[in-house]
């Protein structure tokens, strides 16, 4: 059952191989999409038990990782076909590939416990994403593909450093190296001090350049910026949650030896803090929708790391987040997507009175501000609030009150640029791009909004109980 | 046999000195190939003979000593650039920032406690240093392809650590680890190859249009 | 007794032969029959029998330039023990001063150069200054990197401490020495690839710009000083990467000639093979030879 969650995608990238028409190549992805979603909703409703050699499980916190990447790409997989309909003019072999290929890794991040193979999964990732920023082929979207490709490679490869400091942790300690995160978790506190040390750092700056958390999120603005929406969606909305899977493996090992926890909180939340700053600092007066998405995605991911932070309470809110970012980022990114096909720019000074022009997107683009900012009734607030509420229970006024505060700079620069984008009069010399609403383009972003309203709303009983079982494993209250 | 070890060890180390200070390409990636070869000679040495260590010798020697020089040279090749280096800061500077990476990355060493057989050997500063030397590389080089070569060489010091492991690490993530290198090297190399026909060059400080006015 | 008369006499005698070797080694890989190896010796006394003539804008500083300069190097060479045996002069802190005795030979040489008013040799004397400026911190890392081994600070003991056990325990350090020490050599002595002896183009001239005022007498002082610091940093070179004794004495020094005769056409066979490499890459190399011998020095430190 798990292995078809990894082969299936792969065979649908052999299937799209092979499909020489550009037109009905595409269809592959809703195909695959809807069977891995069916598969999901099986092994969430029945996990199955850990594998023989405790390799393959897929815990709690891989269960809601795996909801995230599963529910975004199949939204994405049927928007890519109205997408990809209004883009015959390249080729879309391998951006259909890239993508099957990314949710087959993705898949096998979500369901390993054994910490190498995570890391190979993960790497796999960055390669296989890369042609994908590259989609448009010119000399801006080449130029983020190599910054993308060069910092998250190096990124990991830091991570496979801290990996393998972790790994020889437990062989100073007794003998035998494993990466096993059960066996590591049973044994973690007789682990050596310093390379546990070392091995947390490592890792926190390799998988955070990956997830983009500032000072090493320097990639994101370009990457978001010029890859197609669609790909911006799964970057955002996959890949950083996988990534956070891999932060979270990390937590729990230095959970469980006791005494590491204290320093990787320290440098959770410090890393959190810069992330929201820098997101604050340069969301204001950003001329470029897309870039300020790929802020505004620094900015959640330095709300999980804080959250992660804190622990307690708050990790109930980091995983709920998790989902609640990813879908409220597919919202924004996928109607930026059509936005930009619309205008042909993706600058604020061309783009205004988008909902006079293109009410459905425009519609939603506000609708996903409202949401992403942390405004109710949408899900994201319910998150957000879990987490301060927890900081302020915890005593921590000053990490709530700063918290609150970048919160509020963020929503009023991001305001500055989404309303009159938004609001304002179309131009009146705007050539027409032949692009228009349609149910394929805005569906599968209209279906997000509408789940992250009835999670803000009402979320039901089985992600609740699922999120709770996710943070106890991160030593929440049960 | 693991004095042997350290004097290999100290030859990676040296190879790194010699890529910060050559000024030729295609040198540059024949050191790097020279040192793949080594460290896939490596594990031999400090570990007794099994066949998964036999595997992973061969596989690690034709992988980072044949494969990828084979792909960077061709990358060279296609590109059509002239064969040399150009650094941002002079080749005295690097190399004596080289050095003092390498006395650093001994001065780090001395803090982590190693298990008593490998108490003696070179492994952890010859880790770190090449590590750092890659970093060195990767930022003060114009070239694409240097920063590829970068790339590897930081490769290149996680692996040197990696052999203290190697009886540990099941074969099939080290064989995920050189397939996803592989594999990231042959994606960097279409990549550099786009950049040259997109810029006519891969002078990589030429990619400036992406910031933040 | 005995041994410091063949100290005496070997480093009298043996260095123009030394030249001679590498000449004739040259000739050898360019298919000449070259000219006989006791050229220089001809040359020296055919220099000797002629007069000087003295630029009249120079003052004593130029005529003192080659006295000091050779007596210099001669006191260096009782410094350094020759074949296996230790050196006439040695006392605690000597390897300092060997250092400064050549640095002043150097000092002598350049200001004897910048007195002429030449602004060909003000170029070659800046050259000469610069790049012992590069070399100088490598010989001294290699100094104390081998005084370290030894524990000691005696030129005659850190040198004869040196022996294939060592060689064994360390070979990685050893090696590295040897190969700055060898860079040293060539870029002190101003041989290819830092300088070429034979050039003919003032521009291109590092060490031979320097002595073109110089005539008679005094230039064949210059080429006997020259000799002789070959001859000194050669045995420096032979007792760290040849340091095989017999316990024979004159079998010893029988090895040690041999073993400077072989260096003598190692360094011809260097020359033949590679090209002057460009002024700005100089420092880069010594840089690096610098580094050799640090990185030595830490391997041994650890």
């Amino acid at each position: 059952m798990i292995a078809a969650l990894i082969l299936i995608p792969l065979f649908g990238a052999f299937v799209a191989f092979c499909i020489p028409d550009n037109r009905w190549r595409p269809v592959v992805l809703p195909v695959v999409a809807s069977i891995h979603l069916g598969i999901t909703a099986m092994l969430l409703l029945s996990p199955p038990p850990p594998s023989p050699g405790g390799w393959i499980w897929l815990d709690p916190l891989g269960r809601i990782v795996l909801l995230c990447v599963t529910l975004i790409f199949a939204l994405c997989a049927f928007y890519a076909v109205g997408y990809l309909d209004c883009r015959q003019e390249r080729s879309n072999r391998i951006l259909c590939m890239g993508v099957l290929a990314c949710l087959a890794a993705m898949g096998l991040v979500t369901v390993t416990q054994h910490l190498g193979l995570l890391w190979v999964a993960l790497e796999t990732t960055t390669v296989f994403m890369a042609p994908l920023i590259y989609f448009n082929r010119n000399a801006r979207s080449i130029e983020a593909t190599w910054k993308y490709l060069l910092i998250c490679s190096v990124g990991i490869g830091l991570a496979l450093l801290g990996l393998l400091f972790l790994a020889y942790s437990t062989y100073v300690a007794h003998r035998d190296a494993t990466l096993l995160l059960g066996a590591l978790i049973a044994t973690a506190r007789d682990l050596n001090p310093a390379w546990l040390h070392a091995a947390a750092i490592f890792m926190l700056v390799g998988y955070g350049t990956k997830m983009g958390l500032a000072p090493l999120h320097t990639w994101k603005p370009d990457a978001y910026g010029e890859a197609p929406g669609l790909v911006g969606a799964l970057l955002a909305g996959g890949l950083v949650s996988c990534a956070f899977l891999a932060i979270l493996r990390v937590y729990q090992v230095c959970l469980a030896s006791g005494f590491e926890i204290h320093f990787f909180r320290k440098a959770l939340l410090g890393l959190g803090f810069l992330s929201i700053a820098f997101a604050a600092v340069f969301m204001a007066k950003q001329a470029d929708f897309k870039r300020m998405l790929a802020y505004s995605s620094v900015e959640h991911v330095g709300i999980l790391a804080i959250a992660l932070g804190l622990g307690k309470g708050a990790l109930y809110g980091a995983l709920f987040h998790l989902l609640n970012n990813a879908l409220a980022k597919g919202v924004l990114f996928l109607s930026s997507g059509n936005i930009h096909r619309m205008y042909n720019s993706k600058t604020t000074d061309v783009v205004k009175g988008v909902l006079s022009r293109l009410p459905w997107s425009g519609g939603l683009f506000l609708a996903g501000f409202i949401a992403v900012t942390g405004s109710p009734p949408f899900s994201p607030f319910i998150s957000e609030y879990t987490i301060i509420s927890s900081a302020f229970i915890d005593g921590r006024y000053w990490i709530g009150g700063f918290f609150l505060l970048f919160l509020a700079l963020i929503f009023i620069g991001m305001a500055m640029t989404v309303l009159p984008m938004i609001m304002g009069a179309p131009p009146e010399e705007i050539e027409s791009t032949g692009y228009h609403d349609r149910l394929l383009t805005v569906g599968p972003p209209l279906v997000m909004l509408c789940v992250i309203f009835w999670l803000g709303i009402r979320p039901p009983a089985f992600l609740v109980a699922m999120l709770l079982d996710g943070a106890v494993l991160l030593g929440g209250m049960p | 046999m693991n004095t042997f070890a350290d004097q290999l060890l100290v030859l990676v180390m040296l190879i790194n000195l010699v890529m910060l200070g050559t000024s030729r390409l295609l040198f540059s990636i024949r050191a790097v190939a020279v040192q793949g070869v080594i460290l896939g000679l490596l594990p031999g040495l400090v570990h007794p003979f099994s066949l998964h260590l036999a595997a992973i010798m061969t596989v690690v020697i034709i992988v980072k000593g044949i494969v990828i020089p084979y792909f960077i040279g061709d990358a060279v090749h296609k590109a059509r650039i002239r064969r040399e280096v150009e650094p941002f800061i002079g080749y005295v500077p690097t190399l004596v920032l080289g050095a003092v990476f390498t006395a650093l990355s001994f001065a780090f060493a001395e803090k982590l406690p190693l298990a008593p057989e490998h108490e003696e050997l070179l492994f952890v500063p010859a880790s770190m240093a090449t590590l750092l030397t890659g970093f060195l590389i990767l930022t003060t080089r114009r070239k694409a392809i240097s920063q590829v070569i970068g790339y590897l060489v930081m490769e290149n010091g996680i692996f040197v650590f990696g052999l203290l492991l190697t009886e540990a690490m099941p074969a099939m993530v080290e064989a995920g680890v050189l397939l996803d290198l592989l594999v990231g090297i042959f994606v960097m190399g279409i990549v550099i190859n786009h950049i040259s026909r997109e810029f006519s060059s891969i002078d990589t400080s030429r990619l400036r249009a992406l910031k933040e006015e | 007794m005995t041994d410091t008369i063949i100290h005496l006499l070997a480093v009298i005698i043996v260095p123009p032969l030394l030249m001679g070797v590498i000449v004739k080694t040259k000739a050898a890989f360019a298919g000449r029959a070259g000219a006989p190896c006791f050229q220089l010796y001809y040359d020296l006394f055919k220099l000797m029998r002629k007069g000087t003539v003295f630029s009249e804008t120079t003052t004593w500083v130029f005529r003192a330039g080659p006295v000091v300069t050779l007596a210099a190097v001669l006191v260096a060479s009782l410094l350094v023990p020759l074949g296996r045996h230790a050196a006439p002069i040695s006392f605690s802190g000597d390897l300092v001063f060997f250092v400064y005795l050549l640095g002043l030979a150097r000092f002598f040489t350049a200001i004897a150069a910048l007195d002429t008013g030449s602004s060909f040799e003000g170029m070659g004397a800046a050259r000469e200054v610069t790049f012992s400026c590069f070399a100088e911190p490598a010989l001294f890392f290699a100094f104390i990197t081998l005084a370290r081994l030894s524990n000691s600070l005696t030129l005659s003991r850190i040198l004869t401490h040196v022996t294939p056990d060592v060689w064994l325990a360390a070979g990685a350090s050893m090696l590295l020495l040897v190969g700055a020490i060898f860079i040293i050599l060539l870029a002190e002595n101003c041989r290819i690839p830092f300088d070429d002896p034979n050039t003919h183009l003032e521009l291109t001239m590092i060490h031979e710009v320097m002595v073109l005022d110089h005539s008679g007498p005094a230039f064949a002082m210059i080429l006997y000083g020259a000799a002789v610091k070959l001859f000194v940093l050669g045995a420096l070179f032979v007792n760290i990467a040849f340091p095989f004794s017999t316990g024979n004495s004159i079998l010893d020094w029988g090895i040690f000639i041999a073993a400077m005769l072989g260096l003598a056409v190692a360094i011809g066979v260097v020359e033949s093979v590679m090209a002057r490499i460009r002024i700005v890459r100089i420092p880069q190399l010594l840089v690096g030879a610098t580094i050799l011998s640090a990185f030595a020095m830490l391997l041994m430190l650890r």
